[in-house]
């Protein structure tokens, strides 16, 4: 677990415990996530990884555990204080506004937004054809159109921790790529990622730490070079061959407890309507 | 609020309550051994106290006044119209604003069958079939709707419905006119209308419990605490509601029947008024929406309010109605909700319960003669 | 020639329905919510006016100052507007906060309660709003059709305040902020948006909106304390529904098409008015539920 120089981990979750209802869907999960890093989660679905995103931007209230940015506990903060904070969530699914011009999307982003260096013309400079089609509604986009949208809408915020659910959804492979391809840019300006992909191997290729979940539980955590195949599957999938413990060492490791095969894990959020915390 | 959960009282140890006449339910896991019943003893004693309250009530008429009668016959009007309301929203999750058209459409179809010739009392049963039978066709008209279009596009077709029966001079247009048929001495005539409410009401209630005991009332209860989900597992939404849609509108149909021979006259604008319904939400809010003994206990608070406020004008009703927005917000369930709640009864069996078989059971003296494991 | 007189009787009130529609169908847009206090609200609106102008003509007042009644109506509008802001803040929230279906009885419970206090107060009895000559002159065209001034005010002020509510919508921040928060909540907060305050910015013009149709409609007729959901809240549903949800030309074309079928029923049977209104707004949602202009499934 790296420490930043002196500072702490930029974001932090704390023995992290969520329900959905009766439901648990996240069980004791932590992370520490420094400044200036791409963390990636893994896991199959229903793991709980779009929940932990989730929560972390504010749209579910944890049953226990906290949520710390830059050191100051922000588990009490409604979601649009987060963003103010500079925690800013692009959902699963794009979720831009349809009927509202890919303009007015940047513009409802950039409302709450810190001070920084994203603007919207910073991003139609970073999606080169987005400022040709400003004035068109964002139901009209593609799926790749709309997803570059809403990584904009989320970056004119200035986010300090840019949380990407999801990215490659419905996506073509290379539609997926060009998006990846951009994180540097992203990373270069003071944005530190924690994203969550379903494909494994783009995960490994753009983060520098994975984290796999299981059933709402961290089963493997670790830098893509310290893992091997063997670990991941067992981690992902639960099988008790591979997966127990974890190499380097991290946090709420659930050796022991993992299941068996794979069982119907809680949902881990796509889809559910938050109330607003 | 799920009926499906192990219940042990403060008091202390719980006596199971196997009883004779109901399953004693199949255990289901080996360790540790489950029974599920259909009631608890509770419910025994409770049943007991019903039979024996209907027998006491029979008899009032011989003995008070009329003027309790006549009360006691709104009070059961309203009690058939707020477990109709209760049935539509608190189970089948229809909130109608429109059941007044129903409570009119009844009171009309008794006119105009006295008017040709019917013993007003003998034309209930076929008022109230005559309501489910006109709901067929307003269930097409409105089936899709969702709550909110649902809600208001009754109460658009209660408005039709009375500005189309105004147009009638033959049912005596917009002032409306007196009930023919009834040529009884008032002694005899209000004894009759208490009889034929209560007989009503026990109807109807025993209908509404059997209903909800029933494999459609597990739909219904499956459907209250989670439309989608009952959706999902293939209970069948959809005609489970349209039937709960036409049972209400007999339901109200029939307490109309009994407003108009309770007060001998009818007229559009009451027998369509809105307030009808304003009271079956109210009665149904505060009492506990989603249980069968909520409409009771908001009956009854209604009575009281009204007996109470009456001379203040309509000061009760606008206190009902501040209470059952509060209600609504802060205490959902409703007053049968906290209490059922605290003390861990229900009254009507329709749920089921889970035994954990442990030694700590003690047969219920007496009792335990009649249970077969 | 009849026939041409009652339809342009049915637009011009038909302007006068749109107005009420519009609060009705932007909480509905917004919010999900179907107030149905809606039509009470207007009538609130024509008592409370009756109040101010009672107010600032007692002597008390008046010796000081003259206010024209133009002033008092004035400024209901806004004095609702801020009312509409905090009942959606605390008691419309606190409903939403639990589901659609406690707003629903939410809010029927507020009309309950309203029209109920406005017959304790005010009793039964109909009022109307003076606005001095304006509401006997008229102007004619041919020989048989009559249009009264006021007629032709009311629809003029309600297209302006149509036209400036779309401007609105459409240009503005908040404007911007209602239509993203109409078209998903929950991205909405996750892009920084106070999504209760957006819900009261809504509510406040709604209520603001149906306080100045409940002026005018005081000025065109008379109120009592039950009208509201007697008419009011019906037509102004009617017309979102026969209009289509999401447009508010939509709703201005649902208010003028309500009110030229009520005039057409009229021509038969004056007790037909309303019913003609009501069997339109019933084969509308047989036939085409989400309206004539809408694009999307509402109901």
């Amino acid at each position: 677990m790296s420490v930043g120089a002196g500072s702490g981990p930029l974001l932090e979750v704390r023995d992290l415990t969520v329900h959905h209802g009766q439901l648990e869907a996240l069980h004791g999960v932590s992370l520490s996530l420094p400044a200036g890093a791409v963390h990636a989660m893994i896991g199959a679905n229903g793991a709980g990884k779009s929940t932990l995103l989730r929560t972390i931007a504010g749209l579910h209230k944890p049953t226990s555990g906290s949520i710390l940015l830059d050191g100051t506990d922000v588990t009490g903060l409604r979601p649009e204080r987060r963003v103010t904070a500079g925690i800013v969530l692009v959902p699963e699914g794009r979720r831009l506004f349809p009927t509202l011009t890919v303009q007015e999307n940047l513009l409802v982003g950039s409302d709450s937004a810190r001070p920084g260096p994203w603007t919207i013309d910073g991003v139609y400079d970073l999606f080169g054809w987005m400022a040709d089609r400003r004035s068109q509604r964002a139901a009209q986009l593609s799926g790749g159109e709309q997803q570059a949208v809403a990584i904009g809408r989320a970056l004119v915020a200035n986010p300090r921790v840019l949380l990407l659910d999801e990215l490659s959804l419905g996506l073509a492979p290379v539609v997926v790529r060009r998006i990846y391809d951009l994180l540097p840019r992203l990373l270069g300006s003071g944005v530190t990622v924690l994203l969550v992909e379903q494909d494994v191997s783009q995960a490994l290729h753009v983060a520098s730490r994975i984290h796999c979940l299981l059933e709402g539980r961290t089963t493997l955590e670790g830098a893509p070079a310290e893992l091997t195949a063997e670990q991941i599957e067992g981690a992902y999938f639960g099988l008790r061959n591979g997966g127990n413990g974890a190499p380097g060492g991290g946090s709420g490791s659930g050796s022991g407890s993992t299941p068996g095969a794979a069982a119907v894990g809680p949902t881990d959020g796509a889809g559910s309507t938050g109330a607003g915390a | 609020m799920s009926s499906i959960e192990p219940r042990q009282s403060a008091a202390g140890p719980q006596q199971p309550a196997g009883q004779p006449d109901q399953p004693a339910g199949q255990p289901a896991q080996p360790n540790p051994p489950v029974r599920v019943t259909r009631s608890r003893r509770s419910a025994l004693w409770a049943g007991i106290a019903a039979i024996a309250a209907v027998i006491i009530l029979a008899y009032l008429p011989y003995i008070v006044y009329s003027a309790t009668t006549n009360l006691l016959v709104n009070f059961f009007m309203l009690l058939i119209m707020a477990s109709m309301w209760n049935l539509l929203a608190g189970y089948a999750g229809l909130v109608s604003v429109g059941q007044q058209a129903f409570v009119g459409l009844g009171a009309y179809f008794v006119l105009l069958l006295a008017i040709h010739g019917a013993n007003p009392f003998v034309a209930i049963p076929a008022a109230t079939a005559l309501c489910g039978i006109v709901g067929l066709p307003v269930w097409w008209l409105v089936s899709r709707l969702r709550s909110g279009y649902f809600a208001i596009t009754m109460w658009v077709i209660a408005s039709v419905c009375e500005l189309i029966i105004s147009q009638f001079s033959s049912l005596g247009g917009g002032t409306g006119m007196a009930l023919p048929g009834l040529n009884l001495s008032p002694a005899l005539l209000t004894a009759d209308t208490y009889w034929a409410t209560l007989t009503v009401t026990v109807i109807v209630l025993a209908a509404v419990y059997l209903l909800l005991r029933s494999r459609l009332g597990l739909v219904l209860t499956a459907i209250r605490d989670d439309e989608t989900g009952a959706r999902s597992i293939g209970a069948r939404v959809g005609r489970t509601q349209r039937t709960v849609f036409l049972v209400a509108a007999a339901g109200c149909g029939a307490a109309g029947a009994l407003y108009v021979i309770s007060q001998l006259a009818v007229d559009p604008g009451s027998a369509f008024s809105v307030l009808w319904t304003a009271k079956m939400i109210f009665i149904t809010i505060i009492g506990g929406i989603g249980t069968i003994e909520g409409p009771f206990i908001g009956t009854i608070v209604f009575f009281v309010l009204q007996q109470t406020l009456s001379q203040y004008g309509t000061w009760y009703f606008i206190i009902l109605g501040l209470v059952a927005m509060a209600v609504a917000i802060w205490a959902p369930r409703g007053l049968w909700g906290l209490i059922s709640d605290r003390l861990g009864i229900r009254i009507f069996p329709v749920g089921y319960w889970l035994w954990p078989a442990t030694e700590r059971e003690r047969p219920a003296r007496g009792l335990a003669l009649l249970r077969r494991g | 020639m009849i026939w041409v007189n009652a339809i342009i009787q049915g637009i011009l009130v038909g302007g006068l329905y749109a107005l009420f529609a519009c609060g009705l169908s932007l909480m509905f847009g917004v919010m999900k919510v179907i107030n149905l206090a809606h039509g009470d609200l207007a009538v609130v609106a024509g008592y409370f006016a009756l109040g101010i102008i009672a107010v600032t003509h007692t002597h008390a007042i008046s010796s000081f100052v003259h206010v024209p009644v133009g002033v008092s109506y004035a400024l209901v509008v806004p004095v609702f507007a801020v009312v509409g802001y905090v009942v959606q803040r605390t008691l419309l929230q606190a409903a939403l906060n639990r589901g659609v279906l406690t707003t629903l009885l939410v809010t029927f419970g507020l009309s309950v309660v309203i029209e109920n206090g406005l017959q304790q107060f005010f009793s039964a009895n109909s009022h109307s709003l003076s606005i001095g000559s304006l509401v006997s002159d008229s102007f004619g065209i041919g020989s048989q059709i009559t249009i009264a001034y006021l007629d032709v005010s009311i629809l003029a002020v309600a297209v302006a305040v149509l036209l400036g509510l779309q401007y609105f919508l459409s240009s503005s921040k908040y404007g911007r902020l209602i239509r993203a928060v109409a078209d998903d909540r929950e991205a909405a907060q996750l892009a920084g948006v106070d999504y209760r305050h957006v819900f009261g910015i809504a509510a406040a013009i709604a209520f603001g909106t149906v306080a100045l149709a409940g002026l005018a409609f005081g000025m065109y007729t008379q109120f009592n304390p039950t009208i509201g959901t007697d008419q009011l809240l019906l037509f102004a549903f009617e017309a979102v529904v026969i209009g289509g949800l999401g447009s508010l030309w939509g709703t201005l074309a649902g208010g003028i098409l309500l009110g030229v079928a009520q005039q057409i029923g009229a021509q038969y049977n004056a007790a037909d008015q309303v019913l003609a209104g009501q069997l339109l707004f019933l084969l509308v949602l047989v036939i085409r539920p989400q309206g004539l202009t809408s694009r999307r499934e509402t109901a």
